[in-house]
């Protein structure tokens, strides 16, 4: 053993929790990413390696993760959710206000969003409640985990965050879901969640209600609240099949398309790389998407089977509603493009899913055997 | 809930699970495929639509304004032209507060309270989102202080630009008349013409004068620059550019020196001249007193400006010239004698007795000669000289009204000359027909004996009975009068005039041409009504005095000038033309209250024809026109001129 050389136990050390096919089809929609922040900020240069940094920070997070075995992974959940939940509440109580809503928490040393630490935390927590009662799972476990689901992607609906509390309550439902709901109980769910629209209507803010209406008729306040929407349009749309060519889209960079490093780049990337680029970016989450679910697939406990899934599907949530509401068929709510979109926050949550991925992937033989 | 109690099957569940995951699979590759579906659309299907839109909020399309053609006299002297400065114009809809606004850009420049008056009434007239001049002309020190402080005034701006002047101010106000900013009225008349859209950017459009009948000329053709914008409407590049065409330059057929030296000859008095080259039209000098400085309204009129020329009992505003009339007094003599050959109604060597009035038969009613007295032995020649009327009152007794009608119609009287310039009035002729549509009332005899010495129902413009006179002064060949000698077009040093084609010809016999023309050269000499104003003229001077009559006097009473107040005076009227021989020069001139013709009229025809024919500008002489008519009227001249002025 000692004689053994460094270097490469410790390459081994370093890579053998990593998925290399994630990690490279990773690794190239990060660099995608980067190309088109350069021209969604006019080619600065200091944005683009702040976004650098924050992938580096993230692909350590996600590095660490992969490198934790399962059941450390699973001891985290109920403390994290715990954690997450007065962070929620004391947002709720003392969070800070910008723009309208309420998601901020100072802590003292920063100021943070738990928000994003439950996109995380809720599937873990409910696959680590299905995994604990796997044995014996009746209706009122699911209604139980339900409820782990409904508490913090209310408190995060009232933040007002809609984009987050979306995504929470999609992984929530994969994780319901693939735990083996019941067809019926979905059906009296889906029902019941019609009936409820109303309801849910009444409780949304006035500028949510309006990014709905503009959804239906963006025109009907072009300068207004239906901006962002048609300005997403148009240079969706001018991109054409071949798009206007890297750092030569109008919308862009004539200052027309509002969020364009952050919730708005996919209308960036789609203006200046054309449907060709739109049809490479989609072949390419379907890629990692698929290794998910091949990942998800072979997963060898509950628990695991549960993680992988809901992490997968969510990361195509995140793409599907971000793509959709740049393209107009969703209404605006606020979702970043996931590995592309300016942002660290996002970026580490998101790669702590694939190091999760990673590490399910990795540590199956050591818990089998 | 029974199986998964009873046992753990983990081959089950996988399958169950492994379904589930399937199922996931497809609803992931069905809302891609929507994804996709949704990008056909956008970028295939409406591909051209958005590139349409995204064209559209890049590119914005800025009007080029072209600079408005100069207008100058026949020699070039120039009588309106452009000059570039600076201009604070404020955006009232882009500024909070706009009274502390001005007062504190009134520490920055100078901001006078005419100005803020201006400025009002331009607000009033125009939209909130159209930047409006507070000031103009500023000063290069005005416009640096203003700039070093311009961060404190949003939707304020100075703003360098073309400023339209006219340098005769009142001499040519009438003639050339001013620009204006563009009203709601004027953008509903371009709409109507289809002509709107090369008024994108444009502020100004002619009013009155040249300035607005020759607008279609001046105004030029407005360029376009297509401007890449941000979405902040900031130009960040010029994509494509067509550059404006200027206005054409104006030709006019006015002579600016013979102008000026008109309108001074008038001193103090008002009224209008008008002189026209017989042999083609030409307009060489059109005079309407007073004038108004047409510079003040360019960019609108402050209201106490505005207040002094509206209430001043000159009416500086009224264009006389144009607009002006007046019954046409003694001046219808040589075309009624005129008539009266033509008709044969009566010969040159026709003779009456002159006892000092006219009375109609089975009338006791005395129309009398302006001379108590009567002239004594009178043939038409001596008629035109001495402006007899007993003989007018016969011959147009014998000639009837609708002879008279006729004949003078065809000189123009009673219609508009067609001169290019608007809002031209027609006078009146009378007739028959007219007084029955008119009054629904029968001619009378009486009405024909004043109509013959043209205190009847008729009105003339000095712009018609210049024209009149030239027509008469060029044998009865009529050219319409007209102020544009030529359009110049854009850079074009082309100086050919175009030739100009007789509008009609009255065929008029030469021989009573002639005796009309020799009686009218009478008049300037000894003997004549205006023997004063004619003497020592180098040339055959031609012209006939007139007096229109503001207040009527009954019979029995004697007209005194000192009597009347000075409104109430008669307008004085000359008729001219000279060289009679082979007349040059054609003109009407009327000085309203100036008394009799002969005294007041006529020398200020003698100064415009000697400087005409001879190039002789008068002598600085403050003495003669200048003087107020107070006491100069009714005076007798030294010549023989008339003592007293022509009455019936």
């Amino acid at each position: 053993m000692i004689k053994q050389p460094l270097w490469p136990i410790l390459k081994r050390r370093l890579i053998l929790h990593l998925d290399p096919i994630l990690l490279l089809a990773l690794g190239m929609m990060l660099m995608a990413g980067l190309i088109v922040l350069f021209s969604a900020t006019d080619g600065n240069w200091g944005r683009v390696m702040a976004q650098a940094a924050n992938i580096l920070v993230a692909l350590t997070c996600m590095w660490l993760v992969a490198n934790i075995p399962l059941h450390y992974l699973m001891r985290t959940a109920m403390p994290m959710y715990a954690l997450g939940m007065v962070l929620l509440i004391g947002v709720a109580l003392f969070g800070e206000v910008s723009h309208g809503a309420r998601r901020w928490l100072n802590i003292g040393v920063a100021t943070i969003q738990p928000s994003e630490l439950m996109k995380i935390a809720v599937p873990l927590m409910m696959a680590w409640y299905f995994e604990k009662n796997e044995a014996t799972l009746t209706l009122k476990n699911y209604f139980f985990a339900a409820l782990l689901l409904l508490l913090p992607v209310g408190l995060i609906a009232r933040q007002p965050d809609l984009g987050t509390a979306v995504l929470i309550s999609a992984s929530g439902f994969y994780v319901l879901f693939l735990a083996g709901l019941s067809w019926r109980v979905m059906g009296v769910m889906f029902v019941a969640a019609l009936a409820s629209a109303p309801v849910l209507w009444s409780l949304l803010h006035d500028y949510q209600k309006h990014r709905i209406m503009m959804l239906l008729d963006p025109s009907q306040d072009a300068l207004g609240k239906g901006y962002h929407t048609i300005q997403g349009m148009i240079a969706v749309g001018s991109g054409g099949v071949l798009g206007k060519g890297y750092l030569n889209g109008t919308q862009t960079h004539l200052d027309f398309l509002p969020e364009r490093t952050t919730d708005f780049i996919f209308a960036v990337y789609s203006e200046e790389f054309g449907l060709l680029g739109n049809i490479i970016l989609l072949a390419m989450f379907l890629f990692i998407i698929g290794r998910g679910f091949i990942i998800t697939a072979n997963a060898s406990t509950y628990f695991t089977r549960l993680m992988a899934g809901s992490i997968t599907l969510t990361f195509f949530t995140y793409a599907f509603v971000n793509m959709g509401m740049v393209s107009g068929i969703l209404p605006v709510v606020g979702v970043p493009l996931p590995l592309v979109s300016y942002g660290g926050t996002s970026m580490v949550t998101l790669l702590l899913g694939f190091g999760m991925l990673m590490s399910i992937h990795t540590h199956k033989t050591l818990v089998q055997t | 809930m029974k199986h998964r109690v009873e046992l753990k099957n983990t081959q089950r569940e996988i399958y169950y699970f492994r379904l589930r995951l399937a199922l996931s699979i497809a609803f992931v590759l069905v809302l891609l495929f929507l994804l996709l579906t949704r990008f056909l659309y956008l970028q295939v299907v409406k591909h051209s639509h958005y590139q349409t839109l995204a064209e559209n909020n890049r590119i914005s399309v800025v009007p080029i304004v072209p600079n408005r053609g100069l207008i100058v006299d026949r020699n070039g002297v120039i009588l309106a032209h452009n000059y570039s400065g600076y201009t604070l114009e404020i955006v009232p809809n882009k500024v909070a507060d706009l009274e502390s606004t001005i007062d504190q850009l009134a520490q920055l420049v100078d901001i006078q309270p005419k100005d803020r008056k201006r400025f009002k009434k331009l607000q009033a007239e125009s939209h909130n989102f159209e930047s409006l001049p507070i000031r103009n002309r500023l000063n290069d020190e005005e416009v640096a202080r203003f700039a070093a402080q311009s961060y404190r005034f949003p939707g304020v701006e100075v703003k360098a630009r073309l400023f339209r002047e006219y340098p005769y101010n009142e001499q040519t106000s009438h003639l050339i008349g001013y620009i204006g900013r563009i009203n709601d009225s004027d953008i509903q008349q371009l709409e109507d013409d289809e002509i709107a859209s090369n008024y994108l950017g444009s502020d100004y459009i002619g009013k009155t004068g040249i300035e607005q009948s020759y607008e279609n000329e001046l105004h030029g053709t407005t360029g376009v620059e297509q401007m890449e914008v941000d979405a902040g409407g900031r130009g960040v590049r010029v994509l494509s550019r067509t550059p404006p065409l200027s206005g054409n330059t104006l030709v006019l057929t006015l002579d600016a020196k013979l102008q000026e030296i008109a309108d001074q000859a008038f001193g103090n008095f008002r009224g209008a001249l008008v002189a026209i080259d017989p042999t083609n039209g030409e307009v060489l000098a059109f005079v309407s007193r007073p004038g108004y400085d047409p510079n003040l309204f360019i960019d609108g009129i402050d209201e106490d400006s505005w207040n002094e020329l509206n209430d001043s009992p000159d009416v500086p505003l009224n264009n006389r010239a144009l607009r002006g009339q007046y019954p046409l007094g003694s001046t219808i003599k040589p075309f009624m004698a005129l008539a009266g050959l033509h008709y044969g109604i009566r010969s040159p060597g026709y003779t009456i007795s002159d006892p000092g009035y006219y009375t109609l038969a089975g009338s006791s009613h005395h129309y009398r000669d302006w001379k108590k007295g009567g002239h004594g032995m009178v043939d038409m020649f001596k008629s035109i000289v001495v402006s007899c009327d007993t003989y007018y009152y016969g011959l147009a007794v014998e000639l009837g009204i609708d002879n008279m009608y006729n004949f003078l119609s065809q000189f123009g009287f009673g219609k508009k000359t067609g001169i290019d310039l608007e809002g031209e009035t027609s006078g009146l002729m009378p007739s028959q027909e007219w007084k029955m549509k008119r009054y629904k009332q029968k001619w009378y005899g009486g009405d024909t004996v004043s109509a013959g010495i043209g205190q009847g129902y008729d009105l003339t413009t000095p712009m018609q009975l210049a024209f009149a006179t030239a027509v008469l002064a060029n044998d009865g060949v009529g050219y319409r009068p007209h102020l544009v000698r030529q359009v110049r077009h854009g850079g074009s040093k082309d100086t050919a005039i175009p030739e100009v084609k007789p509008e009609f010809n009255l065929n008029l016999n030469p021989e009573h041409v002639a005796l009309i023309k020799s009686a009218m050269v009478a008049v300037t000499r000894p003997g004549g009504t205006a023997a004063q104003a004619g003497a020592g003229a180098s040339y055959a001077f031609a012209g006939k005095t007139g007096t229109a009559q503001v207040v009527g006097i009954k019979q029995g009473e004697k007209y005194n000038a000192s009597q009347l107040s000075e409104r109430n005076r008669d307008h004085a009227w000359f008729i001219a033309f000279a060289p009679a021989d082979k007349p040059r020069i054609a003109l009407a001139v009327l000085a309203e209250n100036g008394g009799h013709g002969g005294t007041v009229a006529a020398p200020i025809a003698r100064k415009v024809m000697d400087y005409y024919l001879l190039g002789k500008a008068p002598k600085p002489d403050p003495a003669s026109p200048s003087a107020r008519a107070q006491s100069g009227v009714a005076t007798a001249g030294a010549t023989g001129a008339v003592e007293e002025p022509e009455h019936d």
